[in-house]
């Protein structure tokens, strides 16, 4: 049970906050279940005992009532407080602070910087640091904090690799962002948790946690092997089609990603960030917008002079 | 129109719109089979039924019908007949998904097991749980409160066959075109044309809006009913449970369905208007689609729970023989309920990225709805204790509710944790989950409440024997088709996929595979038990109209209840106004009838629900001509009836009389 045994610190994190979260309420579960059942039992017409201690106008106690709130109410105090809490240590949002348990990360550690965009229904992966881009295959060093953009073609996915780190959906026109660390080398299962229509079962890929070594010859091996990944060559792969292999671009345009959150890929089209809205937006909606689009507080990333 | 000879118009097209021979399934062997199967079944029926002349009885004493009984037992019959479609739906998913690994690729293609999951999730809610609910509420309530109708019993008739005119044009689509294949909530971008360009994604827009009206004006109706029609003496605190909760839920109806209305009219206007509300492009947002579709979808959960807590809390109290313990938190429970389902509807999408600050807040708003929920389970709880437990049917529904039903509640307060969520958000483990409260909740309530309130309707009880294996083949099946749905949740395998690789799951869904087997045998059990019901109905006949030694007003008068329901209104003076009268010696009046005034049935309802239908299935093959003559015919029909005077008479005293004296003489009978 992949999500149970994790080999990454942040799905780790989110596997003892599943666990803590469960004890905790199983605290009253248990008791609730077996109480029903041995009142049940106890009270049954059939059992002459009943007949004795049969109360039928008895409805009121302020003591039981007070357990009746309280209870529960002392548990969600508990979870609501280590909800708050988590909600922000475990943004996804949020840049590492530790590899491990009592592993920070190390001062002036850049992490691995990786663009992922959901195309009708496959994967693409733009290595900016390294140059290169993936199609189905993802890869990363062990122990280097991975820094996701994530965006999508079309429609919504979700960009969700159970053994690193929880989820985040791919949008079309937006970005959100995931930080995550593989621990242990090993080829793990990455896939869409939403589906995005017909060819949604396949749209799968391989996470490759590897060693610095490894991963550095991974690169190079894609780097020696053309083709690049023009933005003509981008057009091609974002038609639909499933069941795609594993394919490397030994270039990249650096462009590509802010134009693929921008809605202009080919040329000729409007970026979201070049539109002057005719009507003035209120606060509110640039506030949700800003919110939903791009990390809290910043703005919509800028498309790149060209 | 052709583009090369713009000045031609085709005829075809003017006349059928896009519908065409190729949206009837004749190359498809499975939906072909399906089609003879009903279209049989549908042909025996209506043989049947104009064999024995049964049109003229149907249409004046139930189509046409406003009694809020027979509206209610009408529903009920509806929810049940999308049930087995619905079921069926589910069997061919966990089929699929039992066989669909490696080289074999199942019987199902994405594009029809796309279809299948999304029609199973819309049937199942809004044709099935939805109708059920409307149908227990429509037949109870008005009983409950000693009123002798709704409010505006022309408008139940109305909203009832609008609700009939939903599913038929859902049902339509499994024969002439098809369904979506979105997900039941139909997320843009994908519902949008450029991603869904055939008519799936129109029948599911029209079959909810034509629906939605129903379940609209059905709200209005029971909440003007329950504000304005309550006997003397029944002041808000002196309601019953069941009572309050229906409140509760139709306040919710009427706040939220308007706006699934008109998310959906935004979304049509994107579809047929080149709008851009919820595209990609010049300014489109589709998360507005998502956050306005769950203002309307987490309350919609509630509508429907709430209710079966109402069933649950007649249930123990009349079953352990006890006044409910704590009705006054049960009360504040429900309505704490009803006001934070509002406050939530942002932990359905955690993982789109809106930050700490606004995930903390709605995952807490969540966790803060179980405290309520757990007050309700300890007070069902209290209420067994020191009673007299009786292990009736309605009984061991509610036990088996309580004890499923608390884990249901456990694993959503875990989805709940927002970096749970992450893990979890769209897995099998959420499938599992909220099956585990809509079955263990508000299926196990509904069966509770036919089971309780079927003698009331019909006048003998349900066979015990075949509702204990209906019981427990749903209680068993819910377990083995829904744990190992938890355990691939944690295996990280996400919902809504038709093939897998890894043969290391395939275990799993085979188990699962047999448990909605043995569901199947629980709703075939069910079905045998009404037949058998009917056929030993002498043995089981009911003649005092209380066989359970029941506590509210509805089990004061006869069974089947006379279309006044109450000769003379009640008045009530205690919590369980019935179980105060028979404590306190009272004696049935048997003088003094008076005639009285009751509405009269009207053939307006189904007429204008049959115009919507062809109005519905013309926008969505784009039969213009149709649309607007079905348009108009509608507001035509509409101000004709608000001219129809004929709409009440009077019951003359001397049928009260002769009535009531038939049921002394039965009571006498049993004395």
């Amino acid at each position: 049970m992949v999500v149970l045994n994790p080999s990454g610190d942040i799905a780790a994190q989110q596997r003892d906050l599943v666990l803590l979260a469960t004890g905790l309420m199983l605290l009253i579960i248990v008791p609730v279940i077996l109480l029903t059942l041995f009142f049940a039992w106890k009270y049954r017409a059939s059992n002459p005992a009943s007949e004795a201690s049969y109360a039928p106008d008895w409805h009121h106690s302020t003591r039981l009532e007070m357990l009746v709130w309280g209870a529960p109410l002392a548990i969600i105090l508990v979870l609501g407080a280590v909800t708050w809490v988590t909600s922000h240590t475990l943004d996804p949002y949020r840049p590492l602070a530790r590899l491990a348990p009592n592993r920070p990360v190390p001062a002036n550690t850049r992490p691995l910087e990786v663009d992922v965009v959901a195309l009708d229904w496959k994967w693409l992966f733009i290595y900016p640091e390294q140059g290169i881009a993936t199609v189905n295959e993802l890869a990363a060093p062990v122990d280097r904090p991975i820094a996701f953009k994530i965006t999508a073609s079309s429609v919504m996915n979700s960009f969700y690799t159970p053994a690193l780190a929880g989820q985040i959906y791919a949008m079309p026109g937006m970005q959100t962002q995931l930080h995550a660390v593989i621990n242990k080398p090993g080829v793990y299962d990455g896939f869409s948790a939403n589906y995005s229509g017909a060819g949604f079962s396949g749209m799968r890929f391989k996470f490759k946690g590897l060693s610095q070594a490894d991963f550095d010859s991974w690169v190079a091996q894609a780097k020696a092997a053309p083709p690049a990944l023009t933005r003509a060559d981008y057009l091609t792969l974002a038609r639909p089609s499933a069941d795609e292999p594993v394919r490397r671009y030994s270039s990249i345009d650096p462009t590509l990603f802010l134009a693929i959150v921008n809605r202009c890929p080919a040329a000729g089209q409007i970026c979201k960030d070049q539109m002057k809205s005719p009507i003035p937006s209120s606060p509110m909606a640039v506030a949700m917008a800003n919110r939903a689009h791009c990390e809290p507080g910043r703005p919509v990333p800028a498309r790149p002079a060209s | 129109m052709n583009n090369a000879t713009p000045h031609h118009v085709d005829l075809t097209q003017l006349i059928f719109g896009r519908l065409t021979w190729d949206a009837l399934p004749l190359h498809e062997p499975i939906l072909l089979a399906t089609f003879a199967m009903v279209a049989l079944g549908g042909i025996t029926v209506f043989g049947l039924i104009t064999y024995f002349k049964l049109w003229g009885y149907l249409w004046s004493e139930w189509f046409t019908s406003v009694d809020h009984k027979k509206i209610g037992i009408m529903y009920i019959i509806l929810a049940i007949v999308m049930l087995l479609r619905g079921f069926a739906d589910a069997l061919m998913m966990r089929g699929q998904q039992a066989m669909s690994f490696g080289a074999n690729h199942g019987y199902l293609p994405p594009h029809h097991y796309d279809q299948v999951f999304t029609a199973h999730g819309v049937i199942m809610i809004f044709f099935v749980a939805m109708p059920l609910v409307t149908g227990l509420m429509n037949f109870v309530v008005p009983m409950q409160i000693g009123a002798r109708d709704v409010a505006f019993p022309f408008l139940n008739n109305f909203s009832f066959s609008m609700t009939v005119s939903g599913a038929v044009t859902v049902m339509a689509s499994l024969f002439v075109g098809e369904f979506a294949r979105t997900g039941w909530l139909a997320y843009p971008p994908l519902s949008n044309l450029a991603y869904s360009p055939d008519v799936g994604v129109d029948y599911y827009i029209w079959s909810l809006q034509i629906a939605g009206v129903g379940t609209l004006l059905s709200g209005v109706n029971l909440i003007a009913t329950i504000v304005k029609m309550r006997a003397p003496g029944m002041s808000l605190m002196k309601m019953p449970v069941f009572t309050w909760t229906a409140l509760c839920t139709n306040v919710l109806i009427v706040a939220t369905f308007p706006v699934l209305t008109a998310v959906l009219a935004l979304l049509s206007l994107d579809r047929y208007a080149g709008t851009q509300f919820f595209t990609n492009d010049l300014g489109g947002d589709p998360m507005l689609y998502v956050n306005l579709i769950w203002i309307w979808g987490h309350p919609e959960v509630y509508i429907l729970i709430l209710p079966a807590f109402g069933v649950f809390s007649e249930i123990v109290s009349t079953f352990s023989g006890k006044r409910l313990f704590g009705y006054t938190s049960m009360v504040y429970a429900t309505v704490a309920i009803t006001v934070l389902s509002y406050l939530v509807w942002l932990h359905h999408f955690f993982t789109m990225g809106s930050g700490g600050d606004v995930n903390a807040f709605f995952g807490i708003t969540t966790m803060i709805i179980s405290i309520p929920t757990g007050a309700k389970i300890f007070n069902w709880l209290f209420t067994m204790y020191r009673g007299r437990v009786r292990f009736e049917l309605p009984m061991l529904w509610t036990i088996g509710f309580m004890v499923t039903f608390v884990i249901g509640g456990m694993t959503g307060v875990l989805l709940a944790v927002p970096p749970a969520d992450f893990v979890l958000h769209n897995s099998l483990f959420l499938i599992a989950h909220f099956h585990n409260v809509i079955i263990g909740g508000v299926v196990f309530g509904m069966f509770a409440g036919i089971a309780f309130w079927f003698p009331k309707a019909f006048g003998f009880k349900l066979d015990p024997f075949w509702g204990k294996m209906s019981f427990w083949f749903w209680l068993v099946g819910f377990y083995v088709a829904f744990m190992p749905l938890y355990v691939l949740g944690l295996m990280g395998v996400t919902r809504r996929v038709s093939h897998f690789d890894d043969q290391s799951l395939r275990i799993w869904f085979v188990i699962a595979a047999l448990g909605a087997v043995l569901i199947l045998f629980g709703i075939v059990s069910f079905i045998i038990q009404i037949v058998v019901s009917v056929i030993n109905r002498e043995a089981l006949r009911d003649l005092t109209g209380d066989p359970w030694d029941a506590r509210t007003l509805e089990w004061s008068t006869s069974s089947p209840p006379p279309e006044y329901n109450f000769a003379f209104t009640p008045v009530i003076h205690d919590q369980d106004a019935w179980w105060d009268m028979k404590s306190r010696g009272y004696v049935r009046p048997l003088a003094g009838f008076k005639s009285i005034h009751m509405p009269r049935n009207t053939g307006a309802g189904i007429i204008l629900a049959g115009i919507s239908t062809a109005v519905g299935l013309a926008l969505v093959w784009h039969i213009w001509w149709l649309a607007i003559l079905g348009g108009v015919s509608i507001i035509a029909v509409a101000i004709g009836h608000s001219f129809n005077e004929n709409r009440d008479y009077h019951i003359p005293a001397d049928a009260v009389v002769r009535t009531e004296a038939a049921r002394t003489e039965l009571l006498r009978k049993v004395a």
